[in-house]
């Protein structure tokens, strides 16, 4: 390892410093030297932390937590199909294989596009290429449907790192969160391939077995008339709170397992990435906002039917709360705001979701308003602790 | 040298100092109004017309005009114009009318025209002014239409309504991006004017 590394740095890195031949490709060079080296040149001016655990490492950790949701989703890709265009389940590494080239043209349009930009944007402004985007392409695809054609998904991606990132700065500056930016332009843009029934479930070529329905449990419940609170799966059989716990029912590919995020969320607690607060207080807040919708619960409003306990775990939400509102870019950055911040993120959540028969589901638009508001919170929260020192000056100088 | 300066009110106005991209006035309408191409150009040429003739009028006027209630007879002359343009509309185009509907109205507080007023008819000749209010509605209505064109070619797939992408690509896939109608998508397109026009011009960068 060691000898291939002095090779490199012996060999190839000069060709790429300035004056070498391709010293036009160096922040080509310096992004994947550094994402399988450690860097060994160190900040020299002013103090600084050092840590091993730089931004990259970091984003990597964040991919880490997302393989179990994202292998799950691969799978239950697969299930669903079966499920709706055989009625059958032929196992486990099928289902998976099916899901797994499903969803991989998505993942891959992505990770071009959005790479190719940092990269391009990276060489014109000569710094080294930043490493946000690493968790932003997975985590695009495996919020949207699983049917979204790829180039919608790249039109998506364009837009959301252009506009929402590389505009304000790059990373770390975005102010909001980038892949739900990316999900929100192709709901508002495209909607008839971001929601109803026939998205949600890959059924290739098949138009699915007697009493097929692609459409997701909050879809269902959005569009039933009569105000019937039972959510089927796609065949309609009724979910039972195991069947959401473990996500066995179509949506965005990505977030449907509760179990798996949880999953994820251990890691990223465990390795201090996301903030418990928010985590807390965001949870809190969509259950307590359950509860109240359910006691207020109205035929008009199919949603507020559902227990608090299937609000939480069905659709977005959970996925929302673990993975884009604790987001460190875009949440707040005091203690006292990341629990108002988490906290209003799941009311209005479960708000938008409840009462808003427009959008089915609205932990996206949940977070992204409360990224807008994240530095006002902030704001608050700093001046208010301002006043209150100010005043016990005030009084101890008495 | 001479003829240079005599058009200058004519031409600063339509990249320099823009109304819309420059001088971020009369942004309301431009989102408004641009969802599609006709009744962004009618709106153009409508804005032109009171723009400049109010320009002409009051600058006609300027030295008999009291300072304390040169803002009411200003608004006096741009309603009585806009009233005009609206009927004339509503004569010869009334579905365009219909299209903009309360915008029209609207003219009267487009920032445009009451900036022109205050800060170029009050103090210069008619003569001066008409060429100042035809070149600051033609800057004006350039943005419009740059910014109509693009929201109208990817949000409909039209142009002044005649159908541009042909049919094979929707069979094939492609469908319209309905963000482009809606008014953000307007704002996110006048900025990308706005920095394409910086990049450009670096004397006017802050």
């Amino acid at each position: 390892m060691s000898t291939l590394k002095n090779k490199i740095d012996d060999k190839i890195k000069p060709l790429f410093e300035k004056g070498g031949k391709y010293e036009k490709l160096s922040s080509f060079f310096d992004a994947f030297y550094t994402f399988l080296y450690t860097p060994n040149n160190t900040s020299k001016s002013g103090v600084h932390i050092h840590d091993s655990n730089d931004s990259k490492r970091m984003m990597i950790m964040v991919v880490v937590s997302l393989l179990p949701c994202c292998l799950f989703g691969m799978w239950n890709v697969g299930y669903q199909h079966f499920l709706g265009a055989v009625g059958s389940n032929p196992g486990i590494l099928q289902c998976f294989i099916y899901g797994f080239f499903a969803v991989l043209p998505q993942i891959l349009t992505a990770y071009i596009v959005g790479l190719g930009i940092e990269f391009v944007i990276a060489q014109i402004r000569g710094h080294e290429v930043q490493e946000g985007f690493l968790v932003s392409g997975i985590l695009i695809p495996m919020i949207c449907p699983v049917d979204t054609p790829c180039w919608m998904l790249a039109i998506a991606v364009a837009f959301a790192v252009i506009f929402v990132k590389e505009v304000f700065g790059g990373t770390g500056y975005n102010f909001m969160n980038v892949a739900l930016a990316a999900r929100a332009f192709l709901f508002f843009s495209y909607p008839a391939k971001m929601s109803g029934d026939s998205v949600f479930v890959s059924l290739g070529n098949s138009t699915g077995i007697d009493g097929y329905s692609g459409a997701t449990p909050l879809g269902q419940l959005a569009s039933s008339a009569e105000g019937d609170a039972t959510v089927t799966g796609i065949l309609g059989n009724p979910l039972s709170l195991s069947d959401l716990f473990f996500g066995l029912y179509p949506g965005s590919w990505g977030e449907t397992s509760t179990l798996c995020i949880l999953i994820g969320a251990a890691i990223l607690l465990f390795c201090g990435i996301a903030s418990w607060r928010i985590i807390c207080s965001g949870l809190a807040g969509g259950f307590l906002m359950s509860v109240l919708v359910h006691n207020y619960a109205s035929p008009l409003y199919p949603v507020t039917m559902l227990e608090p306990l299937q609000q939480i775990m069905l659709g977005g939400f959970m996925f929302a709360i673990i993975f884009m509102a604790t987001d460190p870019v875009t949440a707040c950055r005091t203690n006292i705001g990341k629990y108002i911040y988490g906290f209003l993120i799941g009311v209005i959540a479960i708000l938008i979701r409840c009462y808003n028969t427009g959008y089915p589901e609205g932990a996206m638009l949940a977070v992204l308003l409360m990224n807008c508001f994240a530095p006002l919170i902030d704001w608050c929260v700093v001046n208010a602790n301002v006043r209150k020192r100010m005043k016990r000056a005030v009084e101890i100088s008495k | 040298m001479k003829n240079n300066n005599a058009l200058l009110p004519l031409l600063n106005p339509l990249s320099k100092d823009n109304p819309v991209i420059v001088q971020i006035l009369g942004i309301c309408s431009a989102l408004a109004v641009t969802a599609k191409m006709e009744p962004a150009l009618v709106m153009a040429i409508s804005v032109t017309a009171v723009v400049a003739f109010s320009n002409v009028i009051i600058s006609l006027i300027r030295k008999s005009i009291p300072a304390s209630i040169r803002i009411i007879v200003q608004l006096v002359v741009v309603a009585a114009l806009v009233v005009i343009v609206d009927q004339v509309l509503k004569a010869y185009n009334y579905e365009v009318s219909k299209a903009l509907s309360v915008f029209i109205g609207l003219i009267i507080t487009n920032c445009i025209i009451m900036g022109r007023l205050e800060a170029f008819a009050m103090t210069n000749n008619p003569w001066n002014s008409f060429l100042d209010g035809i070149g600051s509605g033609i800057g004006y209505g350039i943005i419009l239409v740059i910014v109509s064109f693009f929201r109208e070619l990817f949000g409909s797939g039209t142009l002044m309504g005649y159908q541009v992408i042909p049919q094979s690509w929707y069979d094939a896939g492609y469908s319209n991006n309905g963000l482009m109608i809606l008014p953000p998508m307007a704002l996110i397109v006048v900025g990308c004017i706005i920095w394409v026009h910086r990049a450009n011009n670096k004397d006017i960068q802050e």
